[in-house]
């Protein structure tokens, strides 16, 4: 049988196609596992100064120490949901290293360090958790504004509305964008084609993050979809897509800062795949890793993490060593205490509040119900 | 017969639908390896083999699509939503799709699938995985709504809604998956989507209610039992077609009735049970009707769930209401 070619490309062999759409995404990285520099060139235009490093490395210390004490706080029922998120601390703290306070972050359930880096108080964090009210408020401190929507439960939505947030800050001529994460698992949603499709459309100021951290809850990446890179997903839709180590901090911030140029500048949105692993449980809530996957996959992708590389390089360049990270860590610990405290101080959430959160003017029902509930202190 | 909790009923009855009839089908996400998230369908997969038990990517309306699809090569779906606040992303083809097919095939097609779903709060899971949203699905004509709640009438209700040719919410109450236990009769039964059950005889009062509500209003029983009030109690067990008749016969024999629901008082089921009450039996009631639900606001997950949630306090208030009245 004849080959059926348009210009000179073959055009029904769907074998040699498949394995096209599996060349078209080479991994971007610059550090590999031993902190040694793959890419010069790529280090060269990431143009990271020593203390740009010295901050990355600390989001990512105080990420894993969130981790750390979250996940023991959750045990102990003192934090409420949590979802752990060792192993992506350059998925996370690397990426939105490379946004603006003018940005807009539209991070998923496990995105709570994002949040933080960005000025959301732990104390507000853990209250959050715990299903209380103030946890949802989105300031710093001092009260200022933090551009960042409420951890999102339901898969894929942050992404559709990243979109509407990127068309109005491109209307408003904002020197701005919205980014937004989401898992792999995520991909699989229709929001997911949705959002990066209107905002393609729109060419709208927003940049996608998909954090390919190997499993949804106990659903490897693999029955996701057959599609060999989850970037490909944004070719579909006319939109630049990149796939990076996302366990290299200085890829992953070179992508990310590339792709903010891009979507401020009016191109329009850039989805990035980052390829990281969950190297815990799905969340506190009873999951058991071991019962999908094996102990020796885990512990491989633990020799992978990005704390390790970033200590290398970093203690190569003599701007890091063991006494500052443990100094730095101790200071975190102790921020992490005092965060507790507070939030433990917090009254606790009343069922009036929650009603009178429900509508700017509530009906009859709700009055009597919000009576009811203040006449009982609750 | 053996005592069993609610979640392992459910298994059972899936195991055994399996065993039976070669066209069940049972997917979702996690509901292979892992056994779903709260381990209804441990083990199954090991069973019954990848091809009958799997796991779909993570797309809510894409489960739904492939159920109505594989309606067509005679397959019976089984079809899992991991939690039912996730119902608005399979809205479409529980509502727009799988409900009006009998329709759109002039009635010369079944469409045998179960959606099953847990629900309910008291778990302190976090948002969007409490809520009781069976009143939006059951005001969608097309489908049964069928809310257990108990081990027994789990299996059995679940072997009925398998064996249906319409499609089927089969919601599963998240607080009594393990909370309680309940003898179980051995093999493969049925219990008829049509009829409510009475769990407890009385002759003062009525209460109705179902799936977590029926726990609840059983403790408000005992609760009156002892102020020598007796209530009965009646489990609606399917919320859509109600069964009008039982609450008829209940109403007709107590004259004073509390309907319960764990669900917000504006959405839904108890508004309807009311309704029926009002407009068939009203000349039956030596009292007005009292309700039972939760506050008109989103679920309050977390630390503020056990003041939301309704209490059997508060239907014994309701109770002695409704009994001092004349
Ligand atoms: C719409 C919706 N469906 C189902 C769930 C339940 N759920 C919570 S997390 C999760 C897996 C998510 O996997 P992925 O997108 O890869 O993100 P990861 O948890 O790995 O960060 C599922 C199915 C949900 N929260 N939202
Ligand atoms: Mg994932």
């Amino acid at each position: 049988m004849a080959d059926i070619t348009v210009n000179n490309e073959t055009i029904l062999d769907f074998t040699k196609q498949l394995k096209a759409q599996n060349d078209m995404f080479p991994v971007l990285s610059i550090l590999n596992n031993n902190g040694d520099i793959v890419d010069e060139e790529a280090l060269k235009r990431a143009d990271l100064s020593d203390d740009d490093l010295i901050n990355i490395m600390k989001r990512m210390l105080l990420s894993r120490q969130l981790n750390i004490r979250s996940t023991k706080l959750a045990k102990q029922g003192r934090f409420g949901f949590f979802a752990p998120t060792a192993g992506q601390e350059a998925s996370q703290m690397a990426s939105s290293y490379a946004f603006n306070h003018d940005d807009w972050l539209m991070p998923g359930y496990r995105d709570i360090p994002q949040i933080v880096a960005k000025g959301w108080p732990i104390w507000k964090a853990i209250l959050w958790s715990r299903g209380h009210a103030l946890g949802n408020e989105f300031t710093t401190e001092e009260g200022e504004p933090v551009n960042s929507w409420m951890p999102q439960i339901i898969i894929g939505a942050q992404y559709v509305e990243a979109t509407g947030i990127a068309l109005g800050l491109k209307k408003r001529q904002k020197d701005a964008v919205a980014y937004a994460y989401t898992g792999e698992g995520g991909s699989s949603q229709g929001d997911f084609y949705e959002a990066i499709n209107f905002a393609g459309a729109y060419k709208a100021n927003a940049v996608f993050f998909v954090q390919n951290n190997g499993y949804a809850i106990s659903t490897p990446r693999a029955l996701q979809t057959a599609a060999p890179h989850l970037a490909a997903k944004g070719w579909a839709a006319g939109v630049p897509s990149v796939v990076v180590d996302g366990n290299d901090p200085l890829a992953v911030y070179l992508v990310a800062k590339e792709a903010r140029a891009w979507a401020v500048s009016g191109n329009g949105p850039v989805l990035i795949e980052t390829l990281t692993n969950r190297l815990e449980a799905h969340s506190t809530a009873g999951d058991d890793p071991l019962r999908y996957r094996k102990q020796e996959d885990i512990d491989a992708w633990w020799k992978k993490e990005p704390l390790i590389r970033m200590r290398q390089f970093m203690t190569e360049k003599s701007i890091w060593d063991e006494d500052k990270e443990n100094a730095y860590i101790s200071e975190v610990n102790t921020l992490i205490d005092e965060q507790i405290k507070i939030a433990d101080k917090v009254d606790k959430q009343k069922i009036s509040n929650f009603i009178k959160n429900t509508l700017e003017v509530p009906g009859y029902a709700m009055k009597e119900q919000i009576a009811k509930f203040e006449s009982e202190g609750k | 017969m053996a005592v069993k909790s609610y979640i392992d009923a459910i298994r059972e009855a899936m195991d055994l639908a399996l065993e039976k009839d070669k066209d069940v089908l049972i997917f979702g996400e996690d509901v292979g390896e892992n056994g779903g998230v709260f381990r209804a369908t441990d083990g199954l997969q090991a069973k019954h083999g990848e091809d009958r038990v799997f796991n779909t990517p993570l797309a809510e309306s894409g489960i739904g699509g492939l159920a109505i699809g594989l309606t067509t090569q005679n397959y019976r779906p089984i079809m899992e939503i991991q939690f039912f606040g996730f119902l608005f992303e399979v809205m479409d083809s529980i509502a727009g799709q799988m409900a009006r097919n009998r329709f759109r095939f002039n009635n010369t097609r079944n469409f045998p699938i179960v959606v099953r779903s847990p629900y309910g709060g008291g778990t302190k899971t976090p948002e969007m995985h409490a809520d009781n949203l069976e009143g939006i699905v059951a005001q969608v004509p097309g489908i049964r709504v069928v809310m257990p709640a108990n081990p027994a009438d789990a299996k059995g209700l679940l072997l009925s809604s398998i064996e249906s040719n319409d499609p089927v919410v089969f919601l599963e109450n998240l607080h009594l998956y393990r909370s309680v236990k309940g003898e179980v009769p051995e093999g493969y039964y049925t219990t008829p989507l049509d009829t409510a059950a009475i769990v407890r005889e009385g002759k003062d009062l009525s209460i109705i209610s179902y799936g977590g509500g029926v726990p609840v209003a059983v403790k408000a029983a005992d609760e009156l039992a002892k102020q020598d009030i007796e209530a009965e109690v009646l489990d609606l067990r399917t919320v859509s077609p109600l069964d009008i008749e039982a609450i008829g016969q209940t109403i007709q024999k107590t004259g004073r009735v509390v309907v319960v629901q764990e669900a917000q008082r504006m959405a839904g089921i108890g508004a309807n049970v009311m309704a029926e009450i009002s407009e068939r039996f009203i000349l039956s009631l030596k009292a007005p009707i009292g309700r039972v639900a939760a506050p008109d606001s989103v679920y309050p997950f977390g630390q503020a769930e056990n003041d939301w949630m309704i209490k059997a306090d508060d239907i014994v208030a309701k109770a002695l209401e409704v009994v001092n009245y004349d």
